[in-house]
């Protein structure tokens, strides 16, 4: 048993702290999303000229075949540079879902593109009223001939921008929260029939609402079985979810070092305010709430995660437990700095935002505990009365 | 990253789970289960039939110990295991003060006789230990003890009170740390390390009564109790670095994983017979969430502790990050024991077992939780309170 890098993994994880280090530094972040467009499409190029771009996608089309620890990997170091480019909507999750429900010519023809970083796709599935449920779809498509028309409405759609085509779940039968009757669409982005409208996010990401009137799809670039899509959205967005949760650990662990070095720097009253045992404490403790988050996160990562339940589980498992080291790591760090923690300038208070919205991202605490547990808590076995109990 | 356990290690803990379903005696598990629903106490032959059974297979009550001492050297994964199984099957807890603390003292300090004298007994549960540390004064700043040991001739002789000393009404044994030099530079120069036979005249132990009705803990008091020069372990004046060196062995198993997880499990099942607005307590979404959490810090925490485990099978640990297992590992057995309380509602009230009453009411799997709950408020306070472990973590790790 171990937690060891294989020599691969290894030379990933130096990699992209590398380009964190030497292409990603506070100052060109910052430049980055003070931009119009809010991303630097030459990190994309230099994404895809590391490999990054093909990380999780089958060495057939050209990927690495990583796992759920090299996704892991990228996303962590991600964290600790807050990295704005689309990475995990675009490859993790909308690559995600055309690696597992594409048909091999769909496959070969998008994958290459995604890897060489020509093509970006991300998936529009939120809407105003589903909140965290993924089959509460209202964007109807119906059919027309060989085509379906697309009409509805796509809520914060991050990093869609950014990118050159766009998957849209909609429903092609059922209620409007029935599981199955969802349909997925491939379609480029500047097709008529969308309108975007763009803006950035608190935490200085990029998003945009999806307006879709009278679109026309052609019944060829349905992604995966009409109307059977919702366990491929589900399973997606749980190894999306994972993969924001390293994110998370990334930032945390800025968080939590970058407060420690502040407290010993910080001299009040002729001494370090680390001096004091109040804040020693407070200090303490949110380097175990991170340790913590990063067990959880280690528990998710190898966790079976190709049969379901336990995938389900891991996801939201982690996602729930993370989701509070989110809020006290974060909220401890800023009251730390004191000042210097609520100001714009310095970074502290950056990705303290950032990991909040990770916090809200594909469902926050409260969803995930109920999630798990509704997965945990249905098999009871009926207590023996002879067994006594034994607590001590 | 692979959390498999090797070839070697799946077959050891079949082995070990068959030895336990072959050799954990039925009428312990009785005697216990029957004292636990009376809310009686165990006695030494409960606390130590176990104990002395697994003495007699390969040293596995030693499972830490070197094999040239009789101990089973197991692997930090074979010990981690171990404990798993033995946590599962719901086995008595081995006494930790021979085996985890005063044994590895005596085989890394102390000389061949002393060695030869104690080892076996530790060993085979035959001699039952206790552990003198704690003073009236002198709790979480243990180097200020004042128990002072006078050499006269071939003699210590001792003179004192140490207290919270556990179990010590079935010890044979007690290790002590005394003060042998007052006048040292920093207290902790000053300090010898004792071990004295608890028949020796001049002791004098008197329970502590908890605030669960139990007697766990007790004073003991030294009256001029002469202690030959031979019980003393390594040099005059080196007890301290013992001390610390016993605290590191401590530690092993200190997050409880496997027992907390286990009483889980069995607080689910009260929750599923207990009634709550007219469905079980399980349905009840503020029950199950409360539980959900309990299970999220548990899981987390046993990734932690597996961690931890890597670390120390690849040589490299474990460091003072123990201490953020024993912070965690506390606050979630706090946090069992009163959800094992809460399920139960009105029957967390009777005290059973007392000389009060010989009534026995309320469902079997109710009596004494709130006893759980009450005693457990120690967890976060014995072993270095969890304020102590913080300043260690803030000193060890975090270098403040």
């Amino acid at each position: 048993m171990n937690f060891d890098y294989t020599e691969e993994q290894t030379l990933l994880e130096n990699m992209v702290t590398s380009f964190v280090r030497d292409d990603y530094d506070w100052d060109t972040r910052c430049s980055i999303v003070k931009t119009e467009e809010g991303w630097k499409e030459e990190n994309w190029k230099k994404f895809a000229e590391l490999g990054l771009l093909g990380v999780p996608f089958d060495e057939d089309q050209g990927g690495l075949g990583g796992e759920a620890t090299d996704i892991m990997i990228v996303m962590e170091q991600f964290g600790k540079g807050l990295v704005v480019e689309p990475y995990m909507p675009s490859i993790i999750l909308a690559g995600g879902l055309i690696s597992k429900l594409g048909s091999a010519d769909q496959k070969n023809s998008i994958i290459p593109e995604i890897i060489s970083g020509d093509r970006r796709y991300v998936f529009a599935y939120a809407e105003p009223q589903s909140r965290f449920d993924l089959f509460d779809v209202k964007c109807s498509a119906t059919l027309d001939g060989d085509n379906y028309i697309i009409n509805g409405f796509k809520s914060v759609v991050f990093g869609a921008g950014m990118a050159t085509h766009l998957i849209i779940s909609a429903r092609t039968d059922g209620d409007q929260r029935s599981k199955s009757g969802i349909t997925l669409f491939l379609v480029d982005i500047k097709s008529d029939g969308i309108t975007l409208q763009n803006y950035p996010t608190i935490d200085e990401y990029r998003a945009s609402e999806v307006v879709i009137e009278n679109l026309t799809v052609s019944k060829e670039n349905i992604l995966g079985e009409l109307g059977n899509s919702y366990e491929a959205i589900e399973e997606q967005v749980d190894l999306s979810t994972i993969a924001i949760c390293s994110e998370a650990v990334g930032i945390l662990q800025v968080l939590k070092d970058s407060t420690n070095d502040y407290c010993k720097n910080r001299k009040q009253f002729g001494q370090s305010i680390s001096a004091n045992q109040a804040i020693q404490h407070r200090l303490v403790d949110m380097m175990i709430e991170y340790e913590q988050a990063k067990s959880i996160l280690y528990m998710a990562i190898t966790a079976d995660l190709s049969n379901s339940d336990e995938r389900r589980k891991a996801a939201s498992a982690a996602k729930a437990r993370i989701g509070k080291a989110i809020k006290f790591v974060g909220e401890n760090a800023i009251q730390l700095h004191g000042g210097m923690g609520v100001v714009d300038e310095y970074m502290i208070s950056h990705f303290f935002k950032r990991a909040t919205m990770i916090g809200i991202l594909f469902g926050n605490v409260d969803f995930h505990m109920k999630r798990y547990t509704d997965l945990t808590q249905s098999n009871i076995q009926s207590i023996n009365e002879d067994d006594g109990i034994n607590l001590s | 990253m692979d959390t498999a356990f090797s070839s070697e290690d799946l077959k050891f803990q079949s082995d070990v789970r068959e030895f336990i379903s072959n050799n954990y005696p039925k009428e312990l598990k009785d005697s216990i289960g029957a004292k636990r629903k009376t809310g009686k106490e165990l006695s030494r032959d409960d606390l130590m039939s176990w104990h002395k059974i697994l003495g007699k297979h390969n040293g596995w009550s030693a499972p830490g110990w070197p094999k040239q001492y009789g101990g089973a050297e197991f692997s930090p994964t074979q010990k981690y295991i171990f404990e798993q199984e033995c946590a599962r099957a719901e086995c008595q807890y081995i006494m930790p003060f021979g085996v985890n603390m005063v044994g590895p003292v005596i085989y890394t300090f102390g000389n061949d006789e002393q060695k030869a004298k104690h080892l076996p007994g530790i060993l085979s549960g035959d001699v039952f230990w206790c552990q003198g540390y704690s003073e009236p004064g002198s709790g979480s700043d243990l180097a200020s003890l004042k128990t002072s040991a006078v050499k006269e001739g071939d003699h210590y002789v001792v003179n004192g009170q140490k207290t919270w000393t556990t179990l010590a009404q079935h010890a044979d044994w007690i290790f002590c740390l005394v003060r042998t030099n007052p006048d040292a530079e920093k207290p902790q120069q000053g300090i010898s390390f004792l071990l004295i036979d608890m028949k020796t005249p001049g002791i004098t132990v008197r329970p502590i009564k908890l605030m669960d009705g139990s007697h766990e803990v007790n004073e003991t008091w030294f009256d001029n109790v002469k202690v030959p020069v031979e019980n003393l372990i390594g040099q005059e004046n080196m007890g301290w670095t013992y001390a610390k060196f016993l605290l590191a062995h401590e530690r092993s198993g200190i997050a409880g994983v496997a027992r907390s997880k286990k009483a889980l499990e069995r607080i689910k099942q009260i929750a599923s017979a207990e009634m709550s607005y007219g469905e079980p307590l399980i349905q009840d979404p503020a029950f199950k969430s409360k539980i959900a959490n309990a299970e999220l810090e548990l899981s987390s925490l046993e990734y932690t502790e597996l961690r931890t485990l890597a670390k120390d099978s690849a040589g490299k640990g474990p460091g003072p990050e123990s201490s953020l297992l024993k912070i965690k590992g506390t606050d979630i057995q706090q946090m069992v024991t009163e959800l094992a309380m809460e399920a139960v509602g009105y029957y967390a009230n009777p005290h059973l077992g007392t000389t009060l009453s010989n009534e026995y009411v309320g469902p079997d799997y109710a009596t004494n939780l709130s006893g759980s709950y009450f005693n457990f408020r120690k967890a976060s306070i014995y072993g270095g309170s969890n304020e102590i472990q913080r300043n260690i973590i803030a000193k060890m790790v975090l270098g403040l």
